[in-house]
């Protein structure tokens, strides 16, 4: 599943995101990476962008982005 | 000796910086680019040092300009010591740079900052054992309350003397064995960085110093394509993703061994966002928040504007009995140069201090990024981002603050197409033409059509641009501050940079520009200004006198106006105006070109040929939407 298929409130792990070189690299120094545990916050409306904790930090992302970020929500 | 200061967005580095820095610090930019930093003389032990604060990065992968700057100055021998600030709420995201900077092999000392923010979180860092782990000192701080800072540049300045050296991280035995054999092929080059760096760069993929490297030593390409393929094998990713995630790896290792995770507490600022971005009351509170700033500012400003334009106002008539009112070259000279200065000490610096303090704070106490949360769904619809909102409402009080904060826009095209819209929001001096013309003699109703009228051609513009010029980022990516209070010191010496640019770059321009047109209007060339602007006035049913109006309008919006009351002969406009010309022209007012301080300004942040586009843009919409007022207001009158 995607970060968008993620209910708010659950938390889920990344497994792997492919949104090009420039993405990836953004996605990851903000901790964004394969492994860590991130939760979604809140959904702005109309179609806004989402805000994740990613281990106690806030990071918004557009839904195209979050669309490309694959997780598995942990047993 | 001189000291760096680096970290990512967010770590309280200029803070820091602003801590220790004086009013006399200076801005460069690195040879070439647009990258800036900041450097400031300061006083340790009786010496005195330089301290540079560098752009903010979440990284040294030179993904972009500033990071590839960062990491040459921090490599050249300019630095004798590194000072990288880490946010200890949030310990592990710093230490990944922290892991970057001690491959580079220079003197560095961490700045552990935030510790009260930590606590808060419940969060013990052990800083004996994470000062052994790196070999490097590490000195706990809070630089907004100014604690830690004494003991952290003496600290800086004994290892910079010592030219003591971190330990170098280590990585995975795979990626070592890599390592090693490339430094073998690499013997005999010379770099800026250290081999063991110029090694992981080439397997990262950097391409810049592969053309250093190669240019050196030509036969290192096809071991390295070897190492790059096998490494991909043998792990199943990218050799660079490989690198980063070691680097985390690290990074999350090292956090791990240094922190206790104590009892959270919760409070205020934790739930602020519920309310803040609330699905309906986030905007309810959006819409007050700007009101109450945009209000706050805008009603200091015109108490400010008020007395001093009269003041230089009294300045003009003395400096013209000095001549004994004789009308020369020379008194037309002086006050346009009277005029000129009353242009930016009564016109412009009014709005622009209390506007760039306003928006300090906003920023600082961690607001912005949120705008751009709630914002960003709309302004998708118009083709831009939700940080593309900013400049926007910026704009309403003057557009030269509207243009520099377009800088927190990552993309250049993002920064063009804000910069050329909020051009054409309305600031506090065509304000005053649209009210002095049309409120005043058409009634409020109009007026307020007019400034709706504006926010629809802005939306259509927006739409139209963002078809030419495509969007190429993927969308939004940003990380939302924990809300601060901000230090009165961190947001006035913000303020201050910002407007001592103005003074410094804009305004004598302005004061030259102010004495060219005097100059044009002795050499009695009103004919030629008004024949050079007849295709307009004609098309747009002006009289013919328009012309010396628009053309010295650049200079400053609301000249348009009293200048447009000279070149009719009368400031009664009913006398000489029909209703649909006052529409015609104060529409095309609000469009037309920029005004000089505003140009200049978008010319040192976007550079000459942005500012023409910007130009003949302005005066395209300008044309096109005075004759749509034309066409509208001949309907109705």
């Amino acid at each position: 599943m995607n970060l968008l298929d993620l209910p708010k409130g659950k938390s889920a792990k990344v497994i792997d995101y492919r949104g090009g070189r420039n993405v990836d690299c953004k996605l990851r120094q903000l901790g964004i990476s394969p492994g860590r545990m991130v939760k979604v916050l809140r959904y702005a409306p109309l179609g806004g962008p989402l805000m994740l904790d990613v281990e106690g930090r806030s990071v918004a992302l557009g839904r195209g982005i979050a669309a490309r970020v694959q997780v598995e929500v942990s047993q | 000796m001189r000291i760096a200061l680096i970290g990512q967005p967010n770590c309280g580095k200029s803070t820091l910086f602003n801590q220790v820095a004086g009013y006399k610090a200076e801005t460069g930019n690195f040879s070439g680019t647009t990258v800036t930093f900041t450097e400031s003389k300061v006083r340790v032990l009786g010496d005195v040092i330089n301290v540079v604060d560098l752009p903010g990065t979440y990284s040294l992968a030179g993904t972009n300009p500033a990071e590839r700057e960062v990491i040459k100055y921090l490599t050249s021998n300019a630095v004798d010591v590194v000072i990288n600030v880490l946010d200890a709420s949030h310990l592990s995201y710093g230490l990944a740079m922290t892991v970057e900077l001690l491959e580079l092999d220079v003197p560095i000392v961490v700045a552990l900052n935030m510790m009260d923010e930590a606590d808060r979180l419940g969060i013990r860092v052990d800083v004996e054992k994470l000062k052994e782990f790196i070999g490097a000192p590490v000195i706990p701080m809070i630089a907004s309350k100014g604690r830690g800072i004494q003991p952290l540049f003496v600290t800086a300045y004994h290892v910079g003397q010592e030219k003591k050296l971190p330990i170098q991280p280590s990585y995975s035995a795979d990626l070592e064995r890599y390592l090693k054999s490339l430094m073998h092929d690499l013997k005999g080059i010379s770099s800026h960085l250290n081999k063991r760096e110029v090694a992981i760069k080439l397997l990262e993929g950097d391409q810049e110093i592969l053309a250093d490297v190669l240019q050196q030593k030509p036969d290192v390409e096809q071991n390295l394509e070897t190492y790059r393929k096998s490494l991909k094998v043998d792990r199943g990713q990218s050799p660079e993703w490989v690198i980063n995630s070691e680097r985390i790896g690290l990074a999350d290792k090292l956090a791990k061994q240094v922190i206790q995770q104590g009892k959270r507490k919760v409070t205020f600022r934790d739930k602020l966002d519920d309310i803040l971005l609330h699905p309906v009351f986030g905007y309810v509170f959006l819409v007050l928040i700007l009101f109450g700033f945009f209000q706050l500012v805008y009603s200091i400003g015109g108490v400010l504007e008020d007395p001093l334009m009269g003041l230089f106002g009294k300045v003009e008539v003395w400096v013209l009995s000095l001549f004994a009112n004789d009308k020369g070259l020379i008194p037309e000279i002086a006050v346009a140069l009277v005029q000129g200065v009353s242009g930016g000490v009564a016109i412009v610096l009014p709005y622009l201090v209390p506007f760039l303090l306003g928006l300090g704070l906003l920023e600082d106490v961690g607001y912005l990024p949120r705008v751009a949360f709630l914002m960003d769904a709309l302004m998708h619809k118009l083709g831009l981002h939700g940080k593309s909102i900013v400049p926007f409402i910026l704009g309403f009080g003057c557009n030269v603050p509207a243009i520099m904060s377009t800088r927190i826009l990552e993309d250049k095209r993002e920064r063009f197409i804000s910069a050329a819209l909020s051009t054409m929001v309305p600031c506090a001096a065509r304000l005053a033409v649209v009210f002095g013309l049309v409120a005043y003699y058409l009634g409020p109703v109009l007026a307020l059509g007019i400034y709706l009228f504006d926010l629809f051609v802005i939306a259509l513009t927006a739409k139209l641009l963002s078809k030419f010029v495509p969007d190429e980022s993927p969308g939004l990516i940003l990380e939302m501050p924990v809300y601060r209070i901000p230090t009165f010191r961190t947001v006035a010496s913000k303020a201050w940079w910002r407007i001592r640019e103005f003074i410094v770059e804009a305004w004598p321009l302005l004061i030259v520009g102010s004495v060219v047109l005097s100059v044009l209007n002795y050499l009695n060339v009103s004919v030629y200004l008004n024949a050079l602007a007849r295709p307009l006035s004609w098309l747009l049913g002006l009289p013919n006198q328009v012309g010396v109006p628009l053309i010295f309008g650049v200079l400053r919006k609301e000249l348009s106006l009293v200048m447009l009351g000279q070149a009719l002969g009368s400031m009664d406009f009913d006398m000489v105006l029909t209703p649909v010309q006052m529409i015609t022209y104060a529409v095309f007012v609000v469009f037309y070109v920029p005004c000089l301080a505003t140009m200049l300004v978008i010319k040192k942040e976007l550079g000459t040929k942005m500012m023409w586009q910007i130009v003949v843009l302005t005066i395209l919409v300008a044309t096109l939407a005075g004759l749509a007022a034309r066409g509208f207001a001949m309907i109705i009158f």
